[in-house]
Parts: C-alpha cells; sequence; structure tokens
C-alpha cells in the first residue's frame, strides 16, 4: 500500500476515509484535520487561552502535542486520582505528563484530589458508596468538578479534552440504547459556556481511536498504555469492542452513526422542550452552578464522605 | 514460523501471508490493532516473513 501523497510506503492505513498515508504526510493530515474541525465546530480561536485535560493517555497527550504544534496557547491540567493500587496507575501517568510538558516547556497544573477532598478516588467510592464498588462514576463526578474550578479560577476561556470518535460513538450508542434525551442533547463537539462554567470543546471527536493511536506511536509520545484498573470490564469498553465488529464490516459505519445524529440534532430531532430549562443557581460551598437546591454533587458527596 | 504478540499473549502463524489474513487467522479485529514490526508501522497488505516478530498494540485504553 503506498502513501497517496506521495507514492511511499504507507505507514498508516484508514479505510474509512480510504485514504493510507506515510508517517511524514500522515503526521501532517491529523494536525490539519484537528485545525478543519476546530474551526467547523467553533471551538476556539488562537487568542483565547485553554486548558487541555491530560491523563498521560495517548489521546489526551496527543491532543496537546497538536495544539502545541498548530500555535495554539494551550496549557494542561493532570488531576492525580491516586489510583495506585496493584499498578501504579496515577503515579505512572502523572510522570509520563510530567515529563511531556517539561520535554515541550509546556505548563502544566497539577490538581491532588487527595489534598483537596483528604481521600483519592477509590476511597471516596468507598466512603460514599457511588456507584457501587465502580470508581468511574465518583471519578467523572471528580475531574468534572476539578477542571471547572481550574478554569475558572486561572481565566481559561476553553476547556478541551482529548475525546476521540469511538469515546463519544460509545457514548452515543449507551445513551440510543437508553432513548436519554437529556444527555443526548448535550453531547457534541461543543458545549457552550454558561455562567460560571468555561465552553468544553472536543477536537479529537471526529478522529478514530486507532487515528489517535497511529499519531502517539508515530510522533513517538510516550503514554500510559495500561487501562485504568477501574475501567477494565467497563460497559463503555464493550460498546467500542461492538462498534468495532461493526466498523470492521463496514468501514466508515462509526463515522456516519456520529456524524447523522449531530445532523440529526442540528435539525431539532432532540429540540429542547421548554419544561426541562432547568433553572441553575451557584453551589453555596463551591460557587459552581447546579440544578438541584442546595450544595453541588461534589460538594454534597465529599461532605457525605468527610463525615463517615 | 511468525510470531505475533499482543498484550503479552503470544500467537503463531506461517509465513509468507498479509497481515490481514494472519489476523483474521488468530481472530482479531483489525479495527482493533495497530501493528508494528521492529518498530515501525505496518499496514494489512504487508507479507510476514519467516522468523519474525509482530507486535501488535492495542487501539482501546481506558481514560
Ligand atoms: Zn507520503
Ligand atoms: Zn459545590
Amino acid at each position: 500500500m503506498k502513501c497517496r501523497t506521495c507514492g511511499q510506503k504507507a505507514a498508516v492505513n484508514m479505510r474509512q476515509h480510504k485514504l493510507a498515508l506515510c508517517k511524514e504526510h500522515y503526521l501532517e493530515w491529523v494536525p490539519a484535520q484537528v485545525e478543519r474541525f476546530i474551526k467547523k465546530y467553533r471551538m476556539f480561536s488562537r487568542e483565547e487561552k485553554i486548558l487541555v485535560a491530560v491523563s498521560g493517555g495517548k489521546d489526551s497527550l496527543s491532543l496537546w502535542d497538536i495544539l502545541h504544534r498548530l500555535g495554539y496557547v494551550a496549557d494542561g491540567l493532570y488531576i492525580c486520582l491516586g489510583i495506585d493500587e496493584g499498578i501504579a496507575y496515577s503515579s505512572e501517568s502523572q510522570r509520563l505528563t510530567e515529563e511531556f510538558a517539561a520535554e515541550r516547556g509546556l505548563k502544566l497544573q497539577i490538581v491532588n484530589i487527595q489534598q483537596q477532598t483528604g481521600m483519592t478516588i477509590p476511597e471516596l467510592s468507598t466512603a460514599t458508596m457511588r456507584g457501587r464498588g465502580k470508581s468511574c462514576s465518583v471519578c467523572g463526578l471528580v475531574k468534572r468538578h476539578e477542571m471547572n474550578r481550574i478554569a475558572r479560577d486561572f481565566g481559561y476561556a476553553v476547556l478541551a479534552t482529548g475525546h476521540n470518535l469511538d469515546d463519544e460513538a460509545a457514548v452515543l450508542f449507551g445513551n440510543t440504547l437508553t432513548w436519554s434525551g437529556e444527555y443526548l442533547l448535550r453531547q457534541g463537539p461543543v458545549l457552550p459556556a454558561t455562567p460560571g462554567l468555561a465552553r468544553k470543546v472536543k477536537p479529537l471527536c471526529r478522529l478514530y481511536e486507532r487515528e489517535m493511536l497511529a499519531y502517539a506511536l508515530l510522533r513517538g509520545i510516550e503514554y500510559i498504555y495500561d487501562e485504568c484498573p477501574f475501567a477494565v470490564g467497563a460497559t463503555s469498553i464493550y460498546y467500542k469492542e461492538l462498534l468495532n465488529e461493526l466498523e470492521n464490516n463496514r468501514p466508515g459505519a462509526k463515522l456516519s452513526f456520529y456524524l447523522s445524529f449531530l445532523e440529526a440534532r442540528k435539525k431539532g430531532l432532540f429540540a429542547e422542550p421548554e419544561a426541562i430549562q432547568q433553572e441553575l443557581h451557584p453551589c453555596p460551598n463551591c460557587g459552581q452552578p447546579t440544578s438541584a437546591p442546595g450544595l453541588c454533587a461534589f460538594c454534597k458527596m465529599t461532605s457525605k464522605a468527610n463525615t463517615v | 514460523m511468525v510470531k505475533i504478540i499482543l498484550r503479552g499473549k503470544e500467537y503463531e502463524v506461517r509465513p509468507g501471508m498479509t497481515l490481514l489474513s494472519a489476523l483474521k487467522r488468530i481472530d482479531i479485529l483489525p479495527e482493533s490493532v495497530i501493528a508494528t514490526r521492529d518498530g515501525e508501522l505496518i499496514v494489512e497488505d504487508e507479507i510476514l516473513r519467516e522468523g519474525e516478530t509482530i507486535k501488535l498494540v492495542a487501539v482501546i485504553s481506558g481514560g
């Protein structure tokens, strides 16, 4: 197989795009694609301050690398979750993220959940029984809250995450199986800013996870290869595998699932009924907007955890 | 024979077949991995050679 651009031996073949490229041209193609989607979905400009949530995984580190190469002003945010039983997942991913930032002279903000709340993620989920032993829901809640806090406190206009097409298609698949209208309504490349919350964007939302892996490998980015020990057996991974079966027989199926969803939503398929428009008010403890009366979900959880 | 490794698990296939046929033979979805030979990425139509080791990198990772 030959590179479409130069005719040299191809390093990556993308059946979904009927496109094969050599290393050199692949490493140009990916940032050009990302730039195209940043513009298409009006994610941010080169004048805005961007905070990239980095986990030490291939997607978020590649995103940071790409934004840097494209000339955007992007600092990193690493959230130390304290997941270190068995394999040293958190310490190893933090080390890789710090090395990545240092090598490129990029600014990295680090938040330690244990210092913030008095407990690690595994301890928080045990103390609150949230998610019945599964730490993922606690982790998601804590990460969202801390990302919002840092973005607000340090004046970042935009919060960027490394969600790729496979992540988005898996979430969409899950929300479609249950027809979770409110989640479907909010899923997309951009979640606009609301009072107290920065705009959230997913610049990799149209890049396949396989494409992001090829990018990380060809760029020589050192990332954490092991899955988070709590994610092993997660439903989202099962959905990804199912969608890959589909993709294998019908190249492009994942992309078309996601894009036809975005198109349908734009045409008003999930138009928001006035009735579910929620009143938001600031949490009396942390000030972040919340729909529930009283404390936000994060503050409720951490105060409960600390009284047990 | 050709050795194929994924997440510490080893498989063996006959040389002379393409990467795509080899992946089918050992029941691994091409969409779920990227194949490397001596650190270089190879694509599906690559012919596998006697005695070599192909390392597969899993696409799905958490976080
Ligand atoms: Zn080329
Ligand atoms: Zn709060």
